[in-house]
């Protein structure tokens, strides 16, 4: 099966160690994580991860159901970009003589949404967010400029058909066992099995 | 040595709400309240106020003080296969805890139930690189189940409580609890000890879906081949006679796999074997001739399935098994079946029509004369020559019968046993399957001994294997569990020299090995000890061994170049099993 970039969204404890535990299931077999970030999520006290990776479909389930394995994790989600709101976030350093003197600079900044965070005499700092290629097209254009610094945040992504965490972390707080379901792709479709 | 479990957690629980009691105390109260009657272990710097604690417990809590601390996990995990309780193992800080890591590495693999507690450095001196203090919850972290730095004593309760359940429920693993030396020390208000009976994040049992089982069934019902094959999780279920009546009901061939050994008594006749690199003959060759293959509480290790694109491909997979990530992990299940054998198993039954498959059988009895004819007959009953491990095998289950416990260490005498050892009852072979760890056996085969004090405890080893944790004669030697030890001596790393004469031509890369003289060894230890070389006193050197009365060391010279038929190669189909 073709790679292509997964967007998986992990609803975790807020425990010591996570980080570990999820980063080890990527690294042990090989697998690069593209980018990674952790935040607080909509629910108090459930910490969410967002990592992206660039590999088969196939590879992703599996791996979502060694993350889910683990012990502190709640549950995990694999998206596609298409099935995302998806947006990344730049800072950008650059000498104030470039904005000032040069005005190709400025419109550039203008066409790009940058805001000005901090300007002094001697540098201005510019934050944009947006998708990984436009944030790769400023940089570019910026080195030519003098770029003195540039960061870029993990991707963070939003899930378009989803209710969110709330409704979920009710089910996990029940006294009941899980009623999660293992969904089968192949089953009943007996042709498709072993297409790997 | 007493080992009953009379102890009563009501008895050991303080009642007082707020009673001041130490970090060391509240661990050993935890353990008393989850019944916990026997702990491996090895003191150290870092432990030393538990191990202080543990004095005044010694009437309560058996503790067995090992040589290596891999050899008291060992323990604890031949402990938890034979008894089904949780194994304890304590160990100190740095070296201690990194000597565990082997066997948790054996224990995840082998979804054993395990609870490590490891000592740390005083909470003040994490990260200082002091003296004996090592990272362990990350250096643990890929090789256990669940683990938890504790730096305060109040969290000891409900930390151990955690442990224990994550430890036993849903698909067991290997729990490890590190505890700072202050922790240990400190005291607190001690509110009693309450068992953990869920977490939130953690649900390991699932509501069974009847739509899979109907479907399973259906697939049961329709099919003329159909196919059994069982792992461990029958065994860890404790699901033995669920998955008989499923069997007998539906008429279906089964097969274990090495982990799922015992759970089905040998001598059934629907049991057609072991399956994998070394088994059976028939179930390998049918595992591509059948039309549903029905997997029970088994992973699909490569060491079974062999080349997995030329693994059953005929076949409509039904996969039972608890743990979600195993279903569709290397084969795809055309039906799932997610969920506690214990319960699912007796679900199917209802539905499955009562079918005797005879002709279907019959099959596989044909198979097996043929391996009999050309591998058994010489491997069981040779008539000159060298003597086979096989024979030793053959011999010793005329005299145990079948009721003993076999414990393993890896390596060919490892395979030879899984092949001929005849196993009556569940819980009766102790083997490192997963992670193949060598050395295992024999503190394997003590920690087998206090699970099961009742009964004959046979530790099968070799003399590579025997020779990577021999230390453990001495905690045969101070504590006198009833384990015998039965070397199979081919003068070789045996199974590595079977690779280089099967695949390396011949080129015998550092696989002769020398022994001690084992026989001096195990009288330095005070233990009684005997070697054969004539087949003729086999029997009775055989025969002395099990019915002495406790732990006793027999060495067998067998065969230097004899190999382990049959076999699917490495890039094989099962179907490929070659029998020479």
């Amino acid at each position: 099966m073709e790679k292509q970039e997964y967007t998986l969204t992990i609803y975790t404890e807020n425990s010591i160690g996570m980080i570990g535990r999820i980063s080890n299931i990527f690294s042990r077999r090989k697998i690069n994580v593209e980018s990674l970030n952790t935040s607080a999520s909509e629910v108090e006290g459930i910490h969410r991860f967002t990592i992206l990776i660039n590999e088969s479909k196939e590879v992703v389930r599996k791996l979502a159901r060694q993350i889910e394995k683990q012990v502190e994790v709640l549950k995990v989600f694999y998206n596609t970009d298409k099935e995302l709101i998806w947006q990344e976030q730049a800072l950008y350093k650059v000498p104030t003589e470039a904005v000032t003197e040069k005005v190709y600079v400025e419109r550039l900044l203008r066409q790009y949404g940058a805001n000005a965070v901090v300007i002094r005499n001697d540098f201005i700092v510019f934050e944009t967010a947006g998708k990984t290629e436009e944030i790769d097209n400023l940089t570019k254009e910026l080195t030519k400029y003098g770029l003195i610094e540039f960061v870029r945040g993990a991707r963070i992504a939003i899930i378009k058909n989803s209710e969110g965490f709330h409704t979920k972390i009710k089910e996990f707080e029940k006294q009941k066992p899980s009623s999660e379901v293992v969904e089968n792709e192949f089953l009943g479709k007996r042709d498709k099995v072993f297409t790997m | 040595m007493d080992t009953t479990k009379e102890y009563k957690a009501e008895e050991a629980t303080i009642e007082s709400p707020l009673q001041k009691l130490s970090g060391s105390k509240a661990v050993l109260e935890a353990l008393l309240s989850e019944n916990v009657s026997t702990v491996f272990g090895y003191p150290g710097g870092a432990i030393m106020p538990i191990y202080d604690a543990l004095y005044d417990y010694m009437d309560k809590i058996k503790h067995v003080l090992v040589r290596h601390e891999q050899g008291g996990i060992h323990a604890a995990q031949g402990y938890a296969r034979t008894s089904g309780d949780t194994g304890v193992v304590f160990a100190t800080s740095g070296p201690g805890a990194t000597n565990l890591v082997t066997g948790l590495a054996d224990a995840m693999i082998d979804s054993t139930p395990l609870v490590c507690i490891t000592g740390q450095v005083f909470a003040s001196l994490l990260g200082t690189d002091a003296f004996q203090e090592t990272d362990v919850i990350n250096i643990t972290a890929p090789v256990t189940k669940w683990n938890y730095q504790v730096t305060e004593a109040h969290e000891i309760p409900e930390a151990l409580a955690k442990a224990f359940y994550i430890a036993k429920s849903g698909r067991p693993g290997p729990v490890l609890i590190d505890i700072t030396k202050n922790a240990q020390i400190q005291e607190f208000d001690y509110q009693g000890y309450k068992p953990c009976a869920r977490i939130r994040s953690y649900r390991p049992k699932p509501i069974v879906r009847p739509q899979y089982i109907e479907e399973a069934a259906k697939l049961i019902n329709e099919a003329k081949k159909p196919f059994v094959v069982f792992g461990q999780g029958i065994i860890l279920g404790k699901a033995e006679k669920e998955f008989k009546k499923l069997i007998e009901k539906a008429g279906l061939p089964s097969a274990a796999t090495v982990m799922g050994l015992s759970a089905l008594e040998t001598e059934h006749p629907l049991h057609m074997g072991m399956l994998g690199m070394h088994g059976n003959y028939a179930p390998n060759v049918m595992t591509n001739e059948c039309d549903v293959l029905i997997a029970i509480g088994m992973r699909f290790d490569d060491r079974v399935t062999g080349r997995l694109d030329k693994y059953a491909r005929q076949a409509k997979i039904i996969h039972l098994d608890i743990d979600p990530a195993e279903i569709d992990k290397n084969v795809e299940a055309a039906v799932p079946v997610w969920g506690d054998c214990k319960e699912t198993l007796p679900m199917l039954t209802e539905l499955v029509d009562k079918k005797e498959h005879k002709e279907w059988l019959q099959q596989f009895r044909e198979l097996e004369k043929e391996e009999i004819k050309e591998v058994i007959n010489d491997e069981l009953n040779p008539k000159e020559g060298v003597m086979t491990m096989g024979e030793v095998l053959n011999t010793l289950n005329q005299l145990t019968g079948g009721d003993a416990v076999m414990v393993t260490d890896v390596g060919q005498h490892q395979m030879v046993t899984c092949r001929y050892a005849t196993f009556n009852k569940s819980k009766s072979n102790v083997t490192s399957g997963g992670l193949g760890t060598m050395g295992f056996g024999l503190p394997a085969a003590i920690g087998a001994w206090y699970g099961a004090p009742d009964r004959q405890v046979i530790a099968i080893i070799g003399d590579g294997g025997i020779q990577m944790s021999i230390q453990e004669l001495g905690t045969i030697m101070q504590f006198q569990p009833k384990v015998k030890i039965l070397i199979l001596n081919n003068q070789f790393l045996g199974m590595v020299r079977q690779w280089q004469q099967l695949f390396h031509d011949k080129r015998y890369s550092f696989v002769d090995i020398t022994s001690p003289d084992f026989i001096k060894v195990a009288e330095g230890y005070g233990i009684p000890a005997k070697r054969v070389d004539q087949r003729e006193g086999l029997q009775s050197a055989l025969k002395e061994m099990v019915d002495h009365d406790g732990s006793y060391l027999l060495e067998v010279m067998v065969g230097k170049e004899n190999n382990v038929f049959p076999m699917v190669t490495q890039g094989s189909s099962v179907s490929e099993i070659r029998l020479k």
